[in-house]
């Protein structure tokens, strides 16, 4: 029970990714795509009505890992502390700047938001990845069951290794530009003219960045990471994920070349799911890895709750799952289709 | 000061500010159902505009309420690892529940609330303020059933590990305590929100713009507030003050500056406590009261502070004892206020009051400093439990979070809080500027 808790945490943290991560995206790439203000409407009017609800999949994964694995909840958030606190900063910064922006006419006003919506975009994108470069590297458990991660320490991933190190922070610039190209190609599907014009070329320049970093990243991670390597081999199920991320990155390329814009964004994302998918099915069971010895790692068989309380859950889960998957359908085909120039009548 | 009085401080700090948005979110969400519901029913336009007019105040209150709120969930991992490795097998279940089961039905149809209404049509936007409606109510539940477990856990046990499993699901959901704090909570949601639509109605009425509007305001925030007022007494406040007698024998003797047990208990109608001497300085007591209010009989034993160890006493005695005092003297003159103002709505006088008017206008504020007042009296009175009789306080932070990192995050959340109660401030009064306006 507790290894299906653990896919389906995973699923709700990809599905975060795929839907928030576009939401980043474009407050990476807007300032760039989007020169005039009609255009930052457009932009902003683009994910507007559903940024709040892409945010959900995160407050509902966390929620659902507190129930789920609490051990592993309580060490990994009080060992991320200062990390966290930033990130959550970063979400208010984001949030704000998404809803007040066009509250109000005054160019400085619309421009500090601007700002605001790229820098916290940016940096949520690396604090992303960054987390994501900390559970595959491990963390400094110790018999305690806790860590204290220090945001730096000698940047080099080892036993005591900082949040940030040289394997997390190119993670971290990984997920950048994987995230603009994911924005990119969402305005590229959502926009017309100008906006759709500058999007096409931004995600055909950064794509090629998005495959060499990818080549960077595989090579650091099974540099960094002995059991990643070690669970490839014993793990042949998980190899037609390869399939996935390579045709996902490859049919994104195409699509997009042919003009077919929802093809490519969707592609895409089956790309990042991929990486997300077979990243967490190299590091399963564990859920924190300690660098200082393995029997001090958090996985999902010492650190869920017990199996009644899980199977409780998951009645309820499955019901609510339904129902959401159902607002969201209902809600995307409600705003389907390009958004009008200036947001329409969306009020962004 | 300790690392547990940093996240005390931190948490306290940082949710009685969250509340401020989230009391006006589920309030005004009923009311826009009304609103909606009249525009529906009358086939009145004027209703329309001010579902739009209160939507649009909705949206931005919506918006501070969401992103104060995500810091709450996280923080129970970031600064009380230990109450979340210990309790997250229960109260892990309301926070996976809120957010799966409220927070997407809320996220998904505010925004086609607010920007949907010409393609969803008039019984369309209504379904979606009534799901908004349901979502924020929805997840205040879970919130309460959450906090209730805290204050009185029950349909739990404990695990071989030694941290707390579910072992009743139902016991958990319908735990007496969530059901009766839960309904005292809406009632004090409505009542911020019928206080915020009546003082914009007697802001208009007094400015003599909108004036048809003002009056429909005026109408649903009196009413409202009438009804949500006199069931915050009774029977939601009575019942709840009867679960803390019951089963926070400490808290009851704090909130009241109760020292020495006695049958025919006196009720303190107000009076400073001093903890040193033990004693309520400067009483003004109502005879055996309290022993009926608490246990339903004069003669009832109430027991005070002097017979229950120090240990097990709430460490905030002062503050508790005026935050209770607070709640309990604002909730009466809510009380008094709107039925004074329902009466001259009966009569068709209302509009011409001017200094009723005044006071609807004025009184905005303080549902805000009631509700954080009896959040204080919650929280306060279960110290100094974390989770009552199970994991004291001190227990429950996390083990490897230094208090200084708490003060930096804490001083953050602080300038961070301050410049978006600044910007909530500017752009309610903006949209008030603006007024109701007709459809383009």
């Amino acid at each position: 029970m507790a290894t299906a808790w653990f896919v389906l945490i995973v699923l709700m943290l990809i599905v975060y990714v795929l839907l928030d991560g576009f939401d980043f995206g474009v407050g990476i790439l807007h300032l760039l795509v989007a020169r005039t203000d009609e255009e930052r409407r457009t932009v902003v009017g683009a994910i507007g009505p559903l940024w709040d609800g892409n945010e959900v999949w995160l407050i509902a994964a966390g929620g659902v890992s507190v129930f789920a694995f609490p051990r592993a909840y309580a060490a990994g958030f009080s060992g991320f502390y200062l990390a966290l606190i930033f990130a959550l900063w970063l979400l208010v910064v984001r949030a704000l700047s998404i809803e007040f922006r066009s509250k109000e006419a005054h160019p400085l006003w619309r421009q500090a938001w601007d700002a605001g919506f790229f820098a916290s975009s940016t940096a949520m994108a690396i604090i992303l990845g960054a987390a994501l470069g900390n559970l595959v590297r491990g963390v400094p458990l110790d018999a305690s069951g806790y860590f204290a991660g220090p945001l730096f320490t000698d940047w080099r991933p080892g036993p005591d290794p900082g949040v940030l190190d040289w394997y997390t922070v190119t993670v971290g610039l990984f997920a950048l530009v994987v995230l603009a190209e994911h924005g990119a190609l969402y305005l590229v599907w959502k926009t017309t003219g100008d906006v759709a014009r500058r999007s096409r070329d931004v995600a055909r320049r950064v794509r090629p960045l998005v495959a060499g970093l990818a080549v960077v990243v595989t090579a650091m991670t099974l540099a960094v990471q002995p059991l990643i390597r070690a669970n490839l081999a014993r793990r042949p199920a998980a190899w037609p994920l390869a399939f996935l991320i390579a045709g996902g990155f490859a049919g994104s390329a195409v699509a997009e070349r042919r003009g077919r814009e929802l093809a490519a964004f969707v592609a895409f994302g089956a790309f990042i799911a991929g990486l997300l998918g077979i990243t967490a099915a190299m590091v399963y069971p564990d859920i924190l890895i300690s660098t200082h010895a393995a029997t001090y790692s958090l996985t999902v068989h010492n650190a869920a709750a017990p199996a009644s309380t899980l199977r409780i859950g998951f009645v309820w889960w499955s019901v609510a799952l339904v129902l959401a998957v159902g607002y969201f359908v209902h809600l995307f085909r409600s705003f389907a289709g390009k958004v009008a120039p200036g947001g329409g009548e969306h009020g962004y | 000061m300790h690392d547990v009085g940093w996240n005390r401080l931190q948490f306290g700090f940082t949710v009685s500010y969250h509340y401020l948005f989230p009391q006006l979110t589920m309030g005004l969400a009923l009311l826009l159902v009304v609103f909606k519901t009249l525009a529906l029913s009358r086939g009145d336009e004027r209703c329309n505009e001010l579902t739009r007019f209160w939507g649009r105040i909705f949206a931005i209150n919506f918006a501070l309420g969401v992103v104060t709120g995500i810091p709450m969930e996280f923080q129970f991992g970031t600064n009380w690892a230990r109450f979340s490795a210990y309790a997250g097998g229960v109260i892990g279940l309301t926070l996976a529940l809120e957010g799966m089961f409220a927070f997407f039905a809320e996220s998904a149809f505010l925004g086609l609330f607010l920007f949907g209404e010409r393609r969803l049509g008039p019984r369309g936007h209504l379904v979606s303020v009534v799901m908004v409606f349901l979502g924020s109510w929805l997840s205040g539940y879970f919130i309460i059933a959450t906090n209730a477990f805290m204050q009185h856990p029950v349909g739990h046990t404990v695990g071989s590990d030694g941290a707390l499993q579910l072992a009743d699901l139902w016991a958990f959901l319908l735990n007496p305590w969530a059901l009766w704090q839960y309904a005292h909570t809406m009632c004090a949601a409505v009542v911020t929100g019928a206080f915020a639509v009546a003082a914009v109605g007697a802001y208009w009425m007094l400015m003599g713009e909108h004036e048809p509007h003002a009056r429909l305001c005026l109408h649903v925030g009196v009413i409202a507030g009438l009804i949500a007022s006199g069931l915050l007494l009774f029977p939601t406040g009575d019942q709840s003050g009867k679960l803390v007698a019951r089963h926070q024998v400490p808290g009851l003797a704090a909130m009241e500056g109760k020292f020495e047990s006695s049958s025919h208990a006196e009720l303190a109608i107000i009076g400073q406590p001093d903890v040193t001497r033990r004693t309520l300085v400067n009483p003004v007591y109502v005879p055996a009261v309290l022993s009926y209010l608490a246990y339903g009989s004069f003669g009832a034993i109430v027991t005070g502070l002097n017979d229950v160890p120090e240990d097990e006493w709430p460490d905030n005695v002062e503050l508790l004892y005026y935050a209770y005092h607070i709640m309990v003297g604002l909730g009466t003159m809510f009380m008094a206020v709107m039925l004074v103002a329902a009466v001259q709505l009966w009569r068709g006088r209302l509009a011409q009051s001017r200094a009723l008017l005044w006071t609807l206008l004025l009184a905005f504020p303080f549902p805000y400093i009631a509700t954080t007042a009896g959040w204080l009296v919650a929280e306060l009175g279960r110290q100094p439990w974390l989770v009552y009789g199970l994991q004291r306080t001190h227990d429950g932070t996390s083990p490897s979070v230094p208090g200084g990192n708490v003060v930096f995050s804490l001083l953050g959340f602080m300038g961070l809080y301050l410049l978006i109660g600044l910007l909530f401030l500017y752009l309610v009064l903006r949209e008030l500027a603006r007024g109701p306006e007709p459809a383009h």
